[in-house]
């Protein structure tokens, strides 16, 4: 699904947007607030919706090609946040809803949850 | 086979704002060097894992990385307090870390057992209030 539908279903509020990201075909989506179980689960090139927003989240999703961003629970990213992800090339969501909301609402519009990595 | 040294950094005690610079350095120097996706994200796991981890509980030490035509080789090295029962520590869910580290999505025990989970080859080596040396063996 393109990421420019699921921002308008979901209402999204746009924190930095990188050019041609609503047209980035999202297939699966993350929701943590562990970034070591980011880390060790997520598939690469997901999106990410987590409550935490100092800049390791960036970080946390640089290593692993995370290119979207929702935060949930109304929750503002730092500017040093917003920095790191203007050079990283990632781009920032927000909104009020809370987690259990969003991935459920992503869940019914076809998102599905990724197939845990494992690599032994 | 001749190994060549791609990273060698200080990392400072309780440097939050600098977590994750050392790994970004690197995955982008593998990725020049034309190392696999698969590996390179294997690399920047361990790497991040154990910079923050230097960052979190260690007195400060040094992050290394080299690479040969067969393996990436990731070492730490700090300068204390150490680490009294490492069986324990590689342990998942198990961690010293106080609540403020928690707050940012650290400190859930997690961080060594990933560097195991994605290493081939790991050795932890440690005394207490003197240092942890950490090796981290990717095979290519």
């Amino acid at each position: 699904m393109k990421f420019g539908k699921i921002r308008n279903k979901l209402n999204l509020k746009t924190i930095h947007a990188e050019t041609g990201i609503e047209d980035l075909n999202v297939k699966t989506a993350c929701g943590a607030d562990l970034m070591s179980d980011v880390l060790a689960f997520s598939n690469a090139k997901s999106m990410l919706i987590t409550g935490l927003t100092n800049p390791q989240v960036i970080r946390t999703s640089e290593m692993i090609e995370i290119k979207i961003i929702i935060f949930v629970r109304g929750k503002k990213p730092l500017e040093e946040t917003i920095e790191l992800a203007k050079e990283n090339a990632i781009s920032l969501f927000m909104t009020d809803k809370p987690m259990f909301e969003i991935c459920g609402k992503l869940y019914n519009l076809g998102l599905k949850p990724e197939k845990l990595v494992k690599i032994e | 086979m001749k190994s060549k040294k791609i990273i060698k950094d200080n990392i400072e005690k309780r440097d939050f704002a600098s977590g994750g610079e050392v790994s970004s350095k690197l995955k982008s120097k593998l990725r020049k060097l034309g190392i696999n996706n698969k590996d390179i994200r294997r690399c920047s796991i361990i790497t991040y894992e154990l910079e923050m981890n230097l960052i979190i509980h260690s007195e400060g030490g040094i992050l290394k990385a080299s690479v040969s035509s067969e393996v990436i080789t990731i070492e730490s090295k700090d300068k204390g307090p150490g680490i009294a029962d490492i069986e324990k520590a590689l342990k998942p869910g198990y961690s010293t870390a106080t609540d403020e580290i928690r707050e940012m999505g650290f400190g859930a025990g997690m961080g060594l057992n990933n560097v195991k989970k994605f290493s081939d080859d790991l050795e932890v080596d440690s005394k207490v209030d003197e240092y942890t040396k950490v090796k981290a063996i990717v095979k290519l």
